[in-house]
């Protein structure tokens, strides 16, 4: 066992956890954000720098601290390590560059993706990057490539965290899906264009942090905040049909797998479920899904909304009389 | 004319083919390893040598080698870095061409300390034909009992490999050469483990440079006391610098540790001068990556001693006034050399290899290289300057591996010393340098 203290709490953590675990199950106060790492998906993490903290105390033995930010999700933890993440002013610094960084090539096109609301990058950089661009140069420009009947791969999106490579290659058989070129030109690709025929390649939609891997099933129908999700299941010979339904009305719009409240999937499901199994009549309702509360998925359904104090009546004044006294 | 350990039969003609070679005292090391030493004897005389990696970082080999993890029934692997791309820097491809043997003789030395049976030359596709003179070179290694089983019957046996890369920059981090090594896409792997305990295929491994094997020759033969002799301080025995720039003389050149920057630069036995007799403006010290400094920074340490060309001396100031001795990749750059313009190159070419792992290189370098472009063609202002600094501090100690670093240190070093020159790009509104 080891002792980890991360921003001035402290928790006892297996040996061989890391600094990212351990963080969360302190809690999402502490927890760095992460972009590319996902505990589902083996060998996923480090590559967004967006998880980095301070080792101010290496451990009790060596209590040296860390020369350089380490990444969180891919370093463990020592018996008696400091760690400040929030707390340290270099980490709140590399962390706002990163955001930068990945904005950089990224369209910011929310208005018309269907990530919106439940984008990982449009959080982070409400919560970590900087309110201006600092940059006027062209951005990466890719077509759009349909990945089969039901994936759509828009690469002007994609901060190439590599998580669906790595669904490629974990959960589905026979990968035709990686990373070409180099520097700021590499690309996700599924070589030269093949499809991805596969019953669990829809997995990549979930992981995707950002709009780059859409469902197009549900491309344009709605905006997921209009959506209530609803858990539910099924008898599914594939997978464990275990699902979150996205309900406009009595209207399934799409299904994606239940997610945890660190945006990631409980349990992969399979394409039947997700692309094909879109009757109320097919699921059985389990009833609303948990939404975290900062979540704009949650402003139209399930925020308990305070009563607003009541004006009295010298407060009440149309619009109108203000302009005229002005 | 100092000591010369590497070079010192570079004269010789026919070196290149083995009978000379071994007429010349060659693979005599390896007589003197497999038949009168143990491998763990041969680490401690490369620890007391005070050897430092010769790739760039100058991490001390010894300590390197002493951290190979030896698990039972493990192989270990011995992987020489010949993936010499670092803009600047040729010795390691001088030394192969012409003394390819020397390189295969401290491979088999080397391999014999660490226990390696089979080991590895990772070169660059560009050296294609130096990787056909290595090729030659071991077939007579093999020709003659040095390579293969039983080596002098000891019992030792070793089969010696070269492989060509693709020509990336990026395959000359230990980590991403043994991911392309091993056939996958050269990109560096997330450390720890370091491959020290998980290299090549998973198994311990050890990855030096060209040089760095080939200095382990003299140091079996002659003992690591005799060769930590030669040097200053903790920068012992002797380091190849690859001379470039605006110099009467350049080429590759062995020089004992601890001579003097000024030396260097303007005696005969060395780069000769500055070129035309123009004064000296600028030197890059030790290949791209390493900050670039002033005419009287580099001749001068912050104490206002003699420079010396010298781990420690050449560090000295840190970064506000000082480099580093890198790879050994000397540039230098007379008074009529833009400075800017040059960072430019610098930049481009981290842009091209950054692999695109990790978002702050990937979109930093892009980014900087844009920026400059912009300055350089007469629409930069002064506050893509400062976001230029701000840029490379934003990259530097952020990244998987240290081609960031590599990225970000010429750029905050060519504004911190010369920020003038960017600020009159900038204000004269147009390029005095018309990129070509």
């Amino acid at each position: 066992m080891a002792k980890i203290t991360i921003d001035g709490k402290t928790i006892e953590v297996a040996d061989g956890t890391t600094i990212l675990q351990a963080a969360r199950m302190i809690g999402p106060d502490v927890a760095p954000p992460t972009m590319c790492y996902y505990s589902k998906l083996k060998t996923s993490g480090g590559y967004c720098r967006t998880c980095l903290v301070e080792v101010s105390k290496g451990s009790e033995k060596d209590p040296r601290p860390m020369p350089k930010l380490v990444a969180s999700c891919r370093t463990t933890v020592m018996d008696g390590m400091e760690v400040k993440n929030n707390s340290s002013e270099k980490v709140t610094d590399a962390r706002k560059g990163v955001v930068e960084f990945l904005l950089l090539n990224h369209p910011l096109d929310c208005p018309v993706c269907d990530q919106a609301g439940e984008c990982h990058l449009q959080d982070l950089s409400y919560e970590h990057g900087s309110a201006k661009t600092r940059t006027d140069f062209e951005r990466r420009n890719f077509e759009k490539i349909n990945i089969g009947n039901y994936i759509q791969l828009h690469m002007n999106r994609c901060i190439l965290c590599y998580r669906c490579v790595k669904v490629a290659d974990q959960i589905t058989d026979g990968r035709v899906h990686g990373v070409i070129n180099r520097g700021d030109h590499a690309e996700i690709s599924t070589y030269i264009e093949n499809a991805i025929e596969n019953d669990f390649s829809g997995n990549v939609i979930d992981v995707c942090p950002v709009g780059a891997l859409t469902d197009k099933t549900f491309r344009f129908k709605s905006r997921v905040w209009f959506t209530k999700p609803e858990n539910a299941h099924r008898d599914c010979p594939t997978c464990s049909g275990k699902v979150v339904v996205w309900k406009k009305g009595d209207d399934i719009l799409r299904v994606t797998g239940r997610k945890d409240q660190w945006g990631e999937v409980e349990e992969f499901i399979c394409n039947t479920c997700r692309f094909e199994t879109k009757k109320t009549s097919d699921w059985t309702i389990e009833g609303p899904s948990p939404i975290n509360n900062h979540s704009v998925i949650s402003a139209n359904h399930y925020e308990v909304f305070e009563k607003p104090q009541e004006l009295t009546i010298n407060q009440i004044r149309p619009l109108a009389i203000d302009q005229n006294n002005d | 004319m100092g000591k010369k350990l590497l070079l010192a039969n570079d004269h010789i003609p026919g070196i290149q083919s083995y009978d000379v070679y071994r007429s010349n005292g060659g693979y005599l090391s390896v007589e003197k390893a497999l038949k009168t030493l143990k491998p763990e004897d041969i680490v401690e005389e490369v620890k007391k040598s005070g050897l430092r990696g010769r790739g760039g970082a100058g991490f001390p080999t010894g300590m390197k080698w002493s951290f190979l993890a030896k698990p039972e029934g493990v192989p270990r692997y011995l992987v020489c870095n010949a993936d010499e791309s670092e803009p600047g820097t040729f010795k390691d491809r001088y030394l192969m061409s012409r003394i390819p043997h020397l390189l295969v003789e401290g491979m088999i030395t080397s391999s014999y300390a660490l226990g390696a049976n089979t080991s590895y030359i990772y070169i660059r596709g560009e050296y294609y034909y130096v990787a056909q003179i290595l090729e030659k070179a071991i077939a007579e290694a093999y020709q003659n009992g040095w390579l293969g089983q039983n080596i002098l019957g000891t019992g030792y046996n070793l089969d010696l490999h070269v492989q060509v890369g693709g020509g990336a920059y990026i395959c000359g981090e230990e980590t991403a050469l043994l991911e392309s090594l091993e056939g996958k896409r050269g990109n560096p792997r997330i450390k720890p483990p370091f491959p020290a305990i998980a290299g090549l295929y998973g198994c311990p491994t050890v990855v030096n440079n060209v040089e760095t094997i080939a200095a382990v020759v003299p140091i079996v033969n002659d003992g690591g006391d005799s060769y930590a002799a030669i040097g200053i301080g903790k920068s012992t025995g002797t380091k190849l610098i690859s001379a470039s720039g605006h110099i009467k003389k350049p080429g590759v050149y062995e020089i004992e540790m601890g001579i003097t920057v000024e030396e260097f630069i303007y005696s005969e036995a060395y780069c000769g001068g500055i070129l035309n007799n123009k004064k000296l403006k600028a030197v890059v010290a030790g290949g791209s990556s390493v900050p670039i400094l002033p005419a009287d920074k580099i001749l001068t340490t912050p104490a206002g001693e003699k420079r010396l060309m010298s781990y420690e001396s050449l560090s000295e100031g840190g970064f506000a006034s000082g480099t580093m001795l890198g790879s050994g990749g000397f540039i230098v750059m007379d008074e009529d050399t833009s400075i800017v313009e040059n960072l430019y190159t610098f930049t481009r070419f981290y842009h091209h290899e950054s692999c695109g792992q990790c978002s702050p290189c990937r979109e930093g370098t892009a980014w900087m290289e844009k920026l400059l472009h912009k300055i350089l063609d007469g629409h930069g202002t002064l506050a893509d300057v400062d976001l230029l600094w701000e840029i490379q501090s934003k990259i530097e100690g952020n990244t998987i591996c240290p081609l960031g670093d590599a990225a970000a240190w010429p750029v905050a070093s060519a504004i911190r010393h010369f920020r003038s020159e960017f600020e009159s790009f900038v204000s004269n509104g147009n390029a005095k340098h018309p990129i070509n």
